[in-house]
């Protein structure tokens, strides 16, 4: 499944780096601490959180996760968006909260 | 091949610039995907700890065929008890860095799990120094 196919399917939001829209997920990763995705994402998989500030793009480009999904409506700031588009992976937004988004997309990449 | 980025404390916009670069030089000389991965997440926590902690810093990354040696040498306020430091989940950052998702107490044993040597030295009320060592056929 590529993350064209679950902006559609969660009905997501595209803030930016709309050149990587086509990458391949592998998985997911739900979490906050910045050093809890840094230590256990992997490559390829979607990263759900609600923090909007640049630091996520840092720790989204090392890692090579295909997307972040920012929840509960919260916009990201100008600095965020600049390095999605730089980096090519997408920023993506929902109103749902992290425990709903992260149980459909489970959905979506386990059937 | 020696490689030299300046870290400045408190400016979280730059955190991970040493991390990215030198994650770019790696890819170039081909090295392991998952060994790159696993210099990248030691040296991140790394230049975080210089940013949310240190005043300034100075981190040297000495690449030669079979490793990469990371130098990370900050000034700033030392680590009293670096054992305590170590625990998972034990942090000093302040209450705005713990709002952006730093300061779970995560960034040391991260290092220490994603390289092959982590040595640390700190002088209290003067700085840190935290070398680090990876091979590439680990």
């Amino acid at each position: 499944m590529k993350v064209c196919d679950i902006i559609e399917k969660l009905g997501l939001t595209v803030f930016s780096g709309e050149q990587g829209l086509d990458r391949e997920i592998t998985g997911g990763y739900t979490s906050d601490l910045l050093s809890d995705v840094m230590g256990n994402s992997e490559e390829g998989q979607v990263w759900i959180t609600l923090q909007t500030h640049k630091n996520v793009m840092a720790v989204a480009s090392l890692k090579d996760v295909a997307a972040i999904i920012i929840v509960k409506g919260f916009q990201p700031e100008e600095g965020t968006i600049n390095q999605s588009n730089d980096e090519d992976i997408p920023l993506l937004g929902t109103d749902m909260e992290a425990f709903e988004v992260s149980g459909r997309l489970y959905e979506l990449l386990n059937n | 091949m020696e490689f030299k980025y300046d870290v400045e404390g408190g400016n979280f916009a730059k955190a991970g610039h040493a991390a990215s670069a030198v994650k770019k030089v790696l890819k170039q000389l081909n090295v392991n995907p998952k060994v790159i991965k696993r210099v990248v997440v030691a040296l991140y926590e790394g230049e975080v700890n210089v940013v949310a902690h240190a005043f300034k810093g100075r981190i040297i990354a000495d690449i030669d065929p079979s490793r990469i040696y990371i130098k990370i040498e900050d000034q700033g306020p030392g680590i009293p008890d670096i054992d305590l430091a170590m625990q998972v989940g034990y942090s000093t950052a302040s209450s705005k860095v713990r709002e952006m998702g730093f300061g779970a107490g995560m960034g040391l044993p991260n290092m220490k799990k994603n390289a092959d040597k982590l040595q640390i030295s700190s002088n209290v009320g003067k700085g840190t120094v935290v070398e680090l060592t990876t091979y590439f056929n680990s």
